[in-house]
């Protein structure tokens, strides 16, 4: 492994980059993290969703729809579909390990799909906004990768005020914490259910949207982001909404240094030896 | 008849007429009998599916030409393929099926380094003629009787680079620094390090060597070190459209490399790029001259395009891939035509000790592992078209190398 100091314009840029893809993670995060803390389930599928919304982005933008306004059609479809998929969940009394496994088939089954109407080829979404980037000081600032940033930051703290200053919010707080307690406060545990898994889904989909945005589309390529939105998602806290942004965020920037200063190939051990080391500097703060 | 001619027509008119007529009456000759089966696997799904359609478009066309012309032996030729999904544990499974179960006469190499060579350990133990396509890693190739259709040599490492920087050296401006960005892919990552050996011995300085995994998402870290290295030539060890997606990376950061070679891209994407401009890369085809005047290259050029129009393929034309493929069946059938049988071990011999007219030129089979010469040449993409450009032996109409 060879280490080269770093010019100052190419660490800052190395910095931008790492931002940019850190928010990607955390909005990859933010719905997994909020399945898994507040309705118990691992959700792997999520990942499937990211995908199968980016392809329909893809889809639609290819038939002449700003890839943005997509969002107006991909949203509500992605939080029926989630909601239908929790329904299906609680209707089997799914526990937390199956639903692990049942939504990693559901992967399997979504990467099959995208595959045959799509194939496995490669897709670039080609819209008005790849080509659009600005000067900022000495660094190139993406748009798309600024619609990114911006959409996970909105995203992040919006759910995080709902969940802090809603009636709403705390009774699914309340929810998780103590499911029968909050029944007997008259929490509608079902309904409440439904709408959260319907918002992690849609959540989903706005990563896909954003994925689609900045990146080439594969359909295997969805196993790619599960071990990194995994570690910013355990990194952040379960169910919280601001810790896999800061996670994703933090996870980026320490891989855009390392590309920068060692190998590109460095830079995935990044995120696990971070998970490990603050495991075991912090346990009980995470998971 | 006095005179010994037909009436209005010389005697060699006659001759090419009786001649013509023949080998009409031998094309439209049906075979009979048994047909032969020829057995092979392709990855029809999976990741490697996209590239692997080619190798399928052009099996299916070889075997409808083979048997319009008659078949093997007079008899008519059935290709059985199976989907190995991409994965090269199920190739092994899949090609002892086909020696086994379903009783193949001959095999035919699958698509990609990983499977061939499963197919390879397979081949061996029943002792079959394997030729296979697009074999990335020579000196994996063990086996006394695989056949290489794919013409990169025994020492493609140093052989191609040496090309490249060739090439290079005879433009306008040859380059003094070069960076090296490489995927860690096997059959990549060797001709990588191959070509940071040619260029030290060459005296050009590397001013920077980055390697990613393959199947990187995020390429800006690495755009923003090639900028900040300033090479006057980038070698970029890219396989499919990982070219497209560092210049999509280098784009925004308002970069542009001043010359860039690409190993294996995908080449219709990188073509269709406008940042690809004057790109290089290598081929060991090009559907135009001198190419095209190769053994049943010109028949073939134009019934690929046409195939792989209706068949939505984004790129038409005939490159290494389809070209490679085509080779392939063009080896397998000198092999029996030669010996007149379908014995594995008369058809090895046979290829071993006789040159191979193919869409690729004369090939050989009697150099370290079967392996032949180098026919790599170098290309770049000048107005929106691929060109050969290095050797000059093999220029499209003369073009020369571009710099900037």
């Amino acid at each position: 492994m060879n280490f080269t100091l770093p010019s100052l314009s190419l660490l800052s840029q190395s910095i931008l980059s790492g931002i940019f893809v850190g928010a990607l993670y955390g909005l990859m995060g933010l719905g997994l993290s909020l399945s898994w803390g507040l309705l118990r389930l691992i959700n792997l599928a999520h990942f499937a969703f990211a995908f199968l919304a980016a392809y329909l982005c893809y889809q639609l933008s290819t038939m002449g729809m700003d890839p943005l306004l997509t969002l107006l059609v991909i949203v509500p479809a992605f939080f029926a579909l989630g909601a239908g998929l929790h329904w299906v969940m609680v209707r089997f009394q799914v526990s937390p390990f199956n639903s692990l496994l049942l939504t990693f088939g559901l992967t399997g089954i979504a990467e099959s799909v995208i595959q045959s109407i799509w194939t496995a080829d490669f897709r670039k979404l080609e819209s008005s906004y790849a080509e659009q980037k600005f000067k900022l000081g000495g660094l190139f600032v993406p748009v798309p990768e600024l619609i990114t940033l911006l959409l996970a930051v909105s995203l992040s703290f919006a759910v995080w005020a709902v969940l802090r200053y809603t009636d709403l919010g705390r009774a699914m707080r309340a929810a998780a914490q103590d499911a029968p307690v909050a029944a007997a406060f008259g929490v509608n545990q079902k309904a409440l259910g439904l709408a959260l898994a319907g918002t992690c889904a849609a959540l989903a989909s706005v990563a896909g949207v954003c994925l689609a945005l900045s990146f080439t589309l594969a359909p295997s390529q969805m196993y790619a982001w599960i071990g990194v939105v995994f570690a910013a998602v355990m990194l952040g806290g379960l169910g919280s909404a601001l810790g896999p942004l800061v996670a994703g965020t933090l996870i980026g920037i320490s891989e855009a240094i390392t590309m920068a200063v060692t190998a590109p190939s460095w830079a995935p051990i990044v995120s696990f030896t971070l998970l490990i080391v603050i495991l075991v500097l912090r346990p009980g703060k995470t998971a | 008849m006095k005179t010994g001619k037909l009436p209005g027509i010389d005697r060699r008119a006659a001759v090419a007429a009786i001649a013509f007529a023949a080998s009409g009456f031998a094309f439209a000759q049906q075979p009979s009998g048994p047909p032969i089966r020829i057995g092979s696997t392709l990855a029809l799904t999976g990741p490697l599916s996209a590239t692997a359609q080619i190798h399928k478009l052009v099996g299916e066309i070889y075997v409808e030409q083979l048997n319009k012309r008659g078949g093997l032996l007079g008899r008519p030729v059935e290709w059985v393929v199976k989907d190995d999904q991409s994965k090269p544990d199920l190739a092994r499974t899949l090609y002892e099926q086909l020696v086994t179960a379903d009783k193949v006469d001959l095999l035919m190499g699958p698509y990609a380094t990983g499977a061939i060579l499963s197919a390879m350990g397979v081949a061996q133990r029943y002792n079959k003629v394997l030729v296979h396509h697009t074999l990335g890693i020579p000196s994996l190739a063990k086996y006394d009787m695989q056949f290489p259709a794919w013409s990169i040599g025994s020492d493609p490492a140093t052989t191609v680079p040496n090309t490249l920087f060739d090439a290079l050296a005879a433009s306008p401006k040859p380059p003094k620094t070069v960076a090296v960005v490489t995927s860690k892919f096997p059959s990549i990552q060797f001709m990588s390090a191959g070509a940071r050996e040619v260029l030290k011995k060459r005296g050009l300085t590397e001013v920077l060597f980055l390697e990613w995994d393959f199947g990187n998402r995020d390429f800006g870290p690495i755009a923003n070190r090639v900028k900040d290295a300033k090479p006057d030539f980038v070698w970029v060890g890219a396989i499919g459209l990982e070219g497209n997606l560092l210049l999509d990376a280098m784009k925004k950061i308002d970069y542009s490399p001043p010359l860039h070679f690409y190993l294996y891209p995908a080449p219709g994407p990188l073509l269709a790029s406008p940042d690809a401009k004057n790109a290089l890369s290598a081929t060991i085809f090009e559907a135009q001259p001198p190419f095209t005047s190769n053994f049943g290259a010109a028949e073939f050029v134009k019934i690929y395009s046409e195939r792989a129009a209706k068949a939505g393929f984004t790129d038409t034309s005939v490159e290494t891939q389809a070209a490679a493929s085509y080779t392939a069946w063009q080896i397998l059938e000198a092999g029996v035509v030669g010996t007149q049988s379908l014995d594995d071990k008369a058809i090895g011999t046979y290829l071993k000790t006789h040159k191979v007219d193919t869409l690729q030129g004369k090939l050989r089979f009697d150099g370290t592992g079967n392996f032949g010469d180098d026919l790599m040449r170098i290309k770049q993409i000048q107005d929106g078209k691929w060109v050969v450009v290095w050797p000059k032996e093999v220029t499209s109409g003369g073009a020369k190398l571009l710099t900037p």
